[in-house]
């Protein structure tokens, strides 16, 4: 397989509050190779997003290294940062708090062409702003609107249309569409990707939906209280989940599929532990149906069981 | 055995008036609830579930909800001609609510226990004392998975999935004929959801409550609810058994677009099915049938006539494609068995 494009070593992530050490993100160890999509699912609170928003820089790791084209990107300053991040961009979650209401949809979406000067003149802008649009799918008639004028559906693309406006490498999608309806949300997903198709672009999915990580990802890391407890490809994760936390979480959803005599469901007991200086041992175990003796008291690694498939549990060790 | 009819909504409006516009939120639906029967009322923003939840419990905002016609039965008793009186012992007596947000739903002075404690103490029909009402709130603390002895503590203290289990405590304390559950897990994670559906299926069995289950996840339908009504625009659009509406071969060509805009876990799938445009705006609704600006299959009579009812045994569908209406043969096409 070719390079990864961006790759993190035992990235770390602590913030300091009033009770202790909060372990964000804890020992994170991912690749993603160009042109694919990296799906990142876990509960709220397991580091999802910060993980996401070490990897743009825009906050500071505690300790670790992240690689951009091989490049450690984590001492870039000055104008070597800002050239990074036009190589990078992200997505938001809320298109209704991500986007200025004072500002029209081609003023947000030439915004960043003038400021990274990707574009100049105005006509030029203006164009590539109209280009832009219509990749994206949004009605030339739409140029002078208001965000408060249009629905999630349409909000959202002016979020994409941002993003590839500095025609970047790899974008951060930090739950792009759990604000959306479903309708809008297949039209949301079918647009991500055919632009990844189209266009070669490398995507980072932040999500908590696994229908829509599965139907999105090339490959899957599954986070837990600031770990990564397992990695794999999609198909691989849904057919062969190993890790008890990944197979609760797969029996968790609930099926569109009538079910007579309700077949109780392995319901995990419980709920997620502080992630403030937690003990060393698998932070999963005081929910785990199968906790045995060993998993506390160490920290678990991430081996790998079979061919790219990679697990934290005592089980497999 | 047919069960007892508890709720029968009658041909219900919901409109909020204000200066500048009228909302038509719901327009005209009909729907039974049996007891001991879960319905599942499923659909996307702006469909009517909400307005539908506040209409039967009169909780519409004064100033702008109206109710211009329709009638609601509750145990053979129209609860649009209520007084108040009667209306406050409907409410979280015979009638519970659970909202959305367990963030927002409690209150954050009080601690949760004495809460509880309220919704008993208001509804106290037999006469109990103090110390019996405490310990009913610790039976039903413990019921909903909750130790008693967090009793005292603050709703700050729990977590979002255990102040679920909180407000699921104060509907269920009275116990109430009819549980109307808006959306109960949609502010929780998966696995905390799994919880709270499972508690919610194993009370109702428990209980013998009848629940109305309001929400957009097929998913939740299919493990929760007996009938199944797909609301669009203010309407039903497709009425039946789960089976009817899960498994059955004639859908409403909206019925089918939402299952085909869900990612499927199980199966493969390179592209989703999309549903093109949007929600009709509820101030200005579309002549004929509301779906037709994004129906695959529109013919010319969706654009003038409102549909009439097509039924097969339960399954009740709203569209020109289905029965003898005449809009198949007119335009030439064959009804099309979706």
């Amino acid at each position: 397989m070719s390079e990864p494009l961006i790759k993190t070593v035992h990235l770390k992530k602590y913030f300091e509050t009033s009770r202790g050490l909060l372990h964000a993100v804890d020992d994170v160890n991912i690749s993603i190779f160009p042109g694919r999509t990296l799906g990142v699912v876990g509960e709220s609170g397991c580091g999802k997003s910060t993980l996401g928003r070490l990897l743009l820089r825009l906050i500071e790791p505690t300790s670790g290294q992240i690689f951009f084209e091989g490049e450690d990107i984590v001492q870039y300053g000055g104008i070597k940062l800002r050239d990074l991040r036009k190589k990078m961009q992200i997505i938001f979650q809320d298109p209704y708090s991500s986007l200025d209401p004072r500002m029209t949809v081609s003023e947000i979406i030439s915004e960043p062409l003038i400021v990274t000067k990707t574009v100049t003149g105005k006509k030029a802008i203006a164009e590539e702003t109209a280009r832009l649009m219509e990749v994206v799918g949004l009605a030339e008639r739409l140029v002078n609107a208001y965000p408060h004028e249009l629905d999630g559906g349409r909000r959202q693309r002016i979020g994409v249309a941002r993003a590839l406006a500095v025609k970047p490498k790899f974008i951060v999608c930090d739950e792009p569409v759990s604000a959306l309806d479903v309708s809008i949300q297949a039209q949301i997903l079918n647009l991500l990707m055919d632009l990844q198709r189209d266009m070669g672009l490398t995507y980072m999915f932040i999500t908590h939906d696994l229908s829509v990580v599965k139907h999105i990802s090339h490959d899957i890391v599954v986070m837990y209280l600031g770990q990564n407890v397992e990695i794999a490809s999609s198909s691989e994760l849904f057919r062969k989940p190993l890790h008890p936390y990944t197979q609760a979480l797969l029996a968790s959803i609930p099926l569109p599929k009538v079910n007579r005599g309700k077949i109780k469901r392995d319901v995990i007991r419980g709920e997620l532990s502080s992630p403030i200086d937690p003990k060393p041992g698998c932070r999963f175990a005081p929910r785990c149906p199968e906790k045995r003796d060993d998993c506390v008291g160490q920290d678990i690694p991430l081996i790998e069981y079979s061919p790219n498939h990679f697990v934290s549990c005592v089980k497999y060790m | 055995m047919v069960a007892k009819e508890l709720l029968r909504v009658e041909d219900l409006y919901v409109m909020y008036k204000t200066d500048m516009e009228e909302v038509h939120a719901v327009n005209g639906i009909s729907f039974t609830i049996r007891e001991q029967e879960t319905l599942g009322l499923v659909g996307e923003t702006g469909a009517g579930k909400t307005s539908t939840a506040l209409a039967i419990l009169r909780l519409l905002p004064d100033r702008t909800g109206r109710i211009p016609s329709g009638n609601i039965w509750f145990q053979g008793k129209n609860i649009l001609e209520m007084d108040h009186e009667e209306l406050r012992r409907l409410r979280g007596g015979d009638i519970a609510m659970i909202f959305q947000d367990p963030m927002t739903s409690l209150n954050p002075v009080i601690p949760v226990g004495q809460q509880i404690a309220e919704a008993l103490l208001l509804h106290n029909e037999e006469g109990l004392t103090r110390e019996q009402i405490e310990d009913r709130v610790d039976e039903i603390l413990e019921l909903v998975g909750i130790p008693s002895s967090r009793k005292n503590e603050y709703p700050h203290q729990f977590s979002g999935g255990m102040k679920q289990r909180v407000v699921i405590a104060i509907a269920l304390s009275c116990n109430p004929r009819l549980l109307i559950a808006d959306e109960p897990t949609t502010a929780l994670d998966v696995t905390i959801q799994a919880q709270v559906l499972a508690l919610i299926n194993e009370l109702k069995e428990k209980l013998k409550t009848a629940v109305l289950m309001i929400t957009h996840d097929l998913g939740i339908i299919a493990e929760t609810c007996d009938k199944v009504a797909v609301m669009y625009a203010g309407e039903i659009i497709e009425y039946g058994t789960v089976e009817d509406i899960f498994e059955a071969d004639k859908h409403h060509p909206y019925t089918i677009g939402l299952f085909g805009a869900i990612p499927k876990i199980h199966e493969e799938t390179d592209r989703l099915e999309q549903i093109e445009g949007l929600m009709p705006d509820p101030t200005d609704l579309p002549p004929g049938c509301k779906f037709h600006p994004r129906c695959k299959h529109c013919m010319p009579v969706c654009r003038e006539k409102e549909p009439p009812v097509f039924q097969e045994g339960d399954h009740l569908l709203k569209c020109h494609l289905f029965g003898n209406s005449s809009g198949c043969e007119r335009n030439g096409t064959s009804c099309l068995s979706l």
